[in-house]
């Protein structure tokens, strides 16, 4: 059925022509049978990475196959989202090896972006942690990869933005926890030097995020609020929370039911942010135990967030610098700082080494924030791109929705190899995005 | 523990079905034509819900089989939910028998010859409970679907006499009567959202319905009062539309 489709950012939106699919067999054929398609899955990268002409969705194809409650392995079909896994996983003491900052995605898509989360310098990307999957590539046929086994499509694979075929099924590692909750440290920082530092100084931790304040102009330039926390242990919960460390209490869920004007959403950052760092924060440093949900998904809280900027949409604009030029975060958000189009907060993290090869993360920081779509917003991103390439840096694809193709190709040093791959396995363009074409990876 | 059999376990609404009861703790007896097909299904349930799940080969079309098929499963179910149907193509219908047998024997012929079956069982045991997913494309015939329609309307009248016996032996039979449901069925059609349910609304609805022993239930209450009024235009008129 011929449907609007749009990603997270609202930005681009495309009449696409979606298939959804609950059999191997239906799948397949419908691969054989059809060009211009593209794997989707939830919808939450923000751009035009999974929009395409036909579109796949994975969403039916949506079952556990295994859980290992003893060794902690899970298989499953592609198209299961991270919340339902969540709700089996946990009550038996386990735990995904890595999240992105929504559990609203799917398997597949968290492959096919390799995604990271706030553990990325101690557990490394998604791609770290699968044991093998299947993916129907572009011949029609269903070939199972590993780190050992098709390597080359694997690797191809992870990170790959669905070009290398549509992914089917995964097996993967779990993490052990003792409980549901995560102790937390939320430490003040005065400014973006500050907090770099403290990156530094708290890196044995296993998951840490900063917020930062974009606005702050002078000494204060770059305060934030850097997050820091472990999987907590039974001893460290309450007496309430003792007697069924597994389960969450349950919540309410808010909606944005349509869209607003784009200011309302930064008012509302400004005030929580503020709150936090000068009330709650008093103390430069405050400890406590949090279920996982609000420490892992803050925004996942107000369902359909996106919606606060309004109807033209937005785009997210995440990049990383290496290590050695963590300095260059300084000049960037200057130049971000007093152009004052960005959201009011943005999201730094470090990355540890990655050896992969054509995934997003590199040892060093990365920095992520939105612009509302606004008249000069890409030729400005453009001038920012120019930065992030003279510092040795490169956007993430599955954020991205404008970048120019010769950002991507300086940036990504196994692009050719990478688009050699793609023509094995996909080799009459079968699987082609908008960002594809866009980035010349499927023209 | 209690059990559900689903015939027709692999379509969208079967699976919505299915998690639905087994979230609520039923056993799940799982029947389709391929049942190896249905074993990532089974699998899910069990992982997902901590119940027993079973898969059973079933073909609503190899009437002959069915005693068999019910003789032999492992359990005698305490809930049979009939979902199998089939749209086919109306056009091609109209010239070719073939697709009229298979419209009709697969959504009358069959159900009527497996829940014979099942309600035999049911009276002699005086347990158990049937809902049979019918469609509003039965309540009147229209030129784009009547073949489809005028089986689901045998299939619908069955399930009312079905009711009005088994009552007497204490035992409910529970009518379902969709209007448009989001599946691989409907997928190339542009379907109106507001009254347009999704394979779990088709679920929770049917759970609630066999809690509550409902007779006949509507998907999405705008159906009830649409099809009212599709019924009440008058012949001279209906003739005369396009529908
Ligand atoms: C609030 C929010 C926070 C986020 N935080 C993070 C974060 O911390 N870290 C991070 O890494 N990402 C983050 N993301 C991005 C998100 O994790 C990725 O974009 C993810 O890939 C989205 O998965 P999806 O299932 O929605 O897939 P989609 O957005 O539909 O697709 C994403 C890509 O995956 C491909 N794809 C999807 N399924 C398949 C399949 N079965 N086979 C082949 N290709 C497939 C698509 O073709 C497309 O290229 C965040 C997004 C949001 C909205
Ligand atoms: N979708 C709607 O808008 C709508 C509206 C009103 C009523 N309904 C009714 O709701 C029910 C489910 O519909 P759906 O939309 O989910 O349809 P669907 O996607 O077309 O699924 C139909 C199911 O019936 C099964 N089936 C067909 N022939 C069979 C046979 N000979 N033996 C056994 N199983 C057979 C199919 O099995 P396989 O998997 O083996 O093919 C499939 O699982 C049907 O009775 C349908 O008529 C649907």
């Amino acid at each position: 059925m011929q449907k609007r489709l749009a990603n997270w950012g609202n930005y681009p939106a495309i009449a696409s022509e979606e298939s959804t699919f609950t059999q191997e067999e239906q799948l397949r054929s419908f691969v054989s049978d059809n060009h211009e398609l593209i794997a989707r899955g939830n919808g939450r990268c923000y751009g035009d990475a999974s929009l395409g002409k036909h579109s796949i969705s994975m969403l039916k194809y949506d079952k556990v196959l295994l859980f290992d409650t003893q060794k902690g392995i899970l298989e499953t079909q592609a198209g299961v989202t991270l919340d339902q896994l969540l709700d089996i996983i946990v009550p038996k003491g386990w735990f995904l090896p890595i999240t992105p900052g929504t559990k609203f995605i799917t398997i597949g898509g968290a492959v096919a972006s390799d995604v990271h989360g706030k553990n990325h310098h101690v557990d490394g990307a998604f791609s770290n942690h699968i044991i093998d999957m299947d993916v129907i590539t572009g011949t029609g046929e269903t070939v199972t990869c590993s780190p050992t086994q098709h390597t080359e499509l694997f690797w191809a694979t992870c990170g790959g933005m669905g070009l290398t075929g549509v992914i089917t099924r995964v097996k993967f590692d779990l993490k052990k926890i003792e409980t549901a909750y995560i102790k937390q440290t939320q430490i003040k920082a005065k400014n973006l030097e500050d907090v770099i530092r403290l990156f530094e100084e708290y890196k044995h931790y296993t998951y840490s995020m900063a917020w930062i304040d974009c606005l702050k102009k002078g000494d204060a330039f770059g305060r934030s609020i850097l997050i820091v926390g472990e999987h907590a242990q039974p001893a460290e919960l309450n007496d309430k929370q003792r007697k069924a460390p597994l389960t969450l209490p349950a919540k309410r869920k808010l909606t944005i039911p349509f869209n607003l004007p784009s200011f309302i959403l930064n008012t509302l950052t400004v005030k929580i942010f503020n709150w936090l760092y000068y009330n709650k924060n008093l103390k430069r440093e405050i400890n406590n135990v949090v279920p996982y949900e609000p420490f892992f998904y803050p925004l996942d809280a107000i369902l359909h967030w996106n919606r606060g900027y309004g109807k033209a949409g937005f785009v997210q604009y995440q990049f990383v610098l290496p290590l050695e030029h963590k300095d260059g975060l300084v000049a960037i958000l200057k130049r971000i700082s007093d152009k004052g189009w960005g959201s009011f907060l943005a999201v730094l993290k470090v990355f540890g080494n990655q050896d992969s090869l054509i995934s997003f993360p590199m040892e060093g920081y990365t920095l992520a924030l939105d612009f509302p779509v606004r008249k000069g917003l890409f030729e400005f991103l453009d001038e920012l791109d120019e930065i992030v390439l003279q510092y040795g840096g490169r956007l993430y694809l599955s954020k991205d929705a404008r970048m120019k193709q010769e950002v991507f190709w300086k940036s990504y040093p196994n692009a050719e190899k990478f688009a050699s791959i793609v023509q094995q396995y996909n080799p009459d363009k079968r699987f082609t995005s908008l960002q594809s074409e866009r980035l010349l990876l499927t023209k | 523990m209690a059990s559900v059999l689903i015939l027709g376990a692999g379509s969208d609404m079967a699976v919505a079905i299915a998690r639905e009861f087994a979230a609520k703790k039923y056993d799940i007896l799982l029947a389709a034509r391929n049942s190896n097909a249905l074993i990532p299904l089974q699998q899910d349930l069990q992982i997902r819900f901590d119940i027993k799940a079973s898969v059973h080969d079933f073909d609503a079309l190899a009437f002959d089989t069915h005693a068999a098929f019910y003789n032999n499963l492992p359990q005698v179910p305490d809930i049979t939910i009939c979902v199998f149907g089939y749209l086919g193509e109306q056009e091609k219908a109209e010239q070719n028998w073939d697709e009229t047998a298979r419209i009709i024997h697969t959504n009358y012929t069959g159900a009527v010859s497996i829940l014979n079956i099942v309600a035999e069982s049911y009276a002699a045991s005086g347990k158990g409970l049937i809902v049979g997913i019918s469609s509003v494309a039965g309540e009147r015939g229209r030129m784009s679907n009547y073949i489809y329609g005028s089986a689901k309307a045998g299939f619908t009248a069955y399930l009312s006499g079905l009711r009005n016996r088994l009552f007497h032996k204490g035992i409910h039979v529970m009518s379902v009567q969709p209007g448009f449901v989001n599946t691989r069925m409907t997928q190339h059609l542009k379907l109106p959202p507001v009254i347009t349910a999704q394979p779990e609304d088709v679920a929770v609805a049917i759970y609630k319905g066999v809690m509550k022993k409902k007779n006949t239930l509507y998907v999405k209450w705008h159906w009830r009062y649409i099809m009212l009024i599709i019924t009440s235009i008058p012949e001279g008129i209906f003739k005369k539309l396009k529908l």
